[in-house]
């Protein structure tokens, strides 16, 4: 006995979660957005020796298009207002990566003029530790990232009405 | 020697009571006037000895050093002539104003606008004189030495602790 099975394999049978959150974390879409020497290595990382593009991910142009938004530079105090303006006008769900040792920190660069990590401003996901990280490291970060899309748990059900979403437990 | 150098032989001919002093390191010859004569001296060297480009224009914070705090730096270029020249005036910190040079070099507007936001030098007759660099309801100057490295509304870093 057993389930029937009267289409063969062509059926598989899921969650809801895993089906949504299979789908964000391999069509992660960043915001094409630069602050320095970590935005050229984001661009190496892009291009086709490392290939972001086999994940799925694709780099948008516009903010209104985009999942995700790589933090790849030193922000200054006078930068910020438009990295804030640019993180509103990106549609839910939406996620941060604090790209090299300035925008986790502040970096090298302990002065009046430099925002002592993005995190002062934005919600980061992810920290990449590097000055600048390396492909492979940036790599592995967009990975970790997909590990906390895949664990989120009714983020999707929780928009459209059903419940709220519930907080994994702190690894 | 900065004896020899062209423009020197004629500023002392034309200046010779605004030169406080005659300066020349590997090759580069400074001249210091007064500040009073700043704006003639310079344009003399435009108009008639063929200063043509004006490189950069800067300031030196000399605080507890001098008895005028700051000194104003000009980096003339000769393009005709393939020469150099530095001029420079002391500005005291009660009368921190300098007649600007705008009409004599147009791009010395930016370049004293970064002046004036990073030492708070203002120029007389600038035609636009906002802050540049830093955002406009920034308060201080930032490059004047005492102006907190790391801003005025944080602990300053006082080495390791451990």
């Amino acid at each position: 006995m057993g389930v029937d099975n009267p289409l063969g394999d062509n059926i598989i049978t899921t969650s809801l979660d895993k089906l949504v959150n299979w789908s964000r974390k391999s069509s992660i879409w960043p915001m094409t957005f630069g602050l320095a020497c970590c935005a050229i290595e984001m661009m190496v990382t892009g291009a086709s020796h490392h290939d972001l593009d086999r994940f799925g991910i694709i780099f948008r142009a516009s903010p209104r298009q985009s999942d995700c938004i790589i933090i790849a530079g030193t922000v200054t105090k006078k930068m910020l207002p438009v990295i804030q303006t640019v993180y509103e006008q990106m549609p839910e769900p939406k996620w941060v990566i604090a790209m090299g040792a300035c925008a986790c920190s502040g970096g090298i660069f302990d002065t009046y003029s430099v925002v002592q990590g993005i995190d002062e401003a934005l919600p980061v996901d992810v920290y990449i530790p590097g000055c600048p990280p390396r492909p492979e490291a940036l790599l592995y970060g967009i990975m970790k990232l997909q590990d906390k899309i895949m664990n989120e748990k009714n983020s999707f059900g929780s928009a459209i009405g059903f419940g709220d979403r519930i907080e994994p437990a702190a690894a | 020697m900065p004896e020899n150098n062209r423009a020197v032989i004629k500023l002392k001919e034309k200046f010779a009571a605004s030169i406080v002093e005659v300066a020349e390191f590997r090759g580069d010859v400074t001249v210091t006037v007064k500040k009073e004569d700043l704006l003639a001296v310079l344009s003399f060297l435009k108009q008639s000895l063929q200063y043509n480009l004006l490189t950069d224009v800067t300031a030196v914070d000399y605080l507890g050093k001098k008895a005028d705090r700051f000194m104003m730096v000009y980096q003339l270029c000769s393009i005709p002539n393939k020469d150099r020249l530095r001029i420079k005036a002391a500005v005291s910190e009660g009368d921190c104003r300098v007649q600007s040079t705008t009409q004599v070099w147009a791009t010395a507007n930016w370049l004293e606008r970064e002046v004036y936001d990073l030492f708070g030098i203002s120029f007389d007759n600038h035609p636009d004189l906002r802050r540049i660099l830093m955002t406009p309801e920034w308060e201080g100057h930032p490059l004047r030495k005492d102006y907190p490295l790391q801003g005025p509304d944080r602990e300053p870093y006082k080495g390791r602790l451990s």
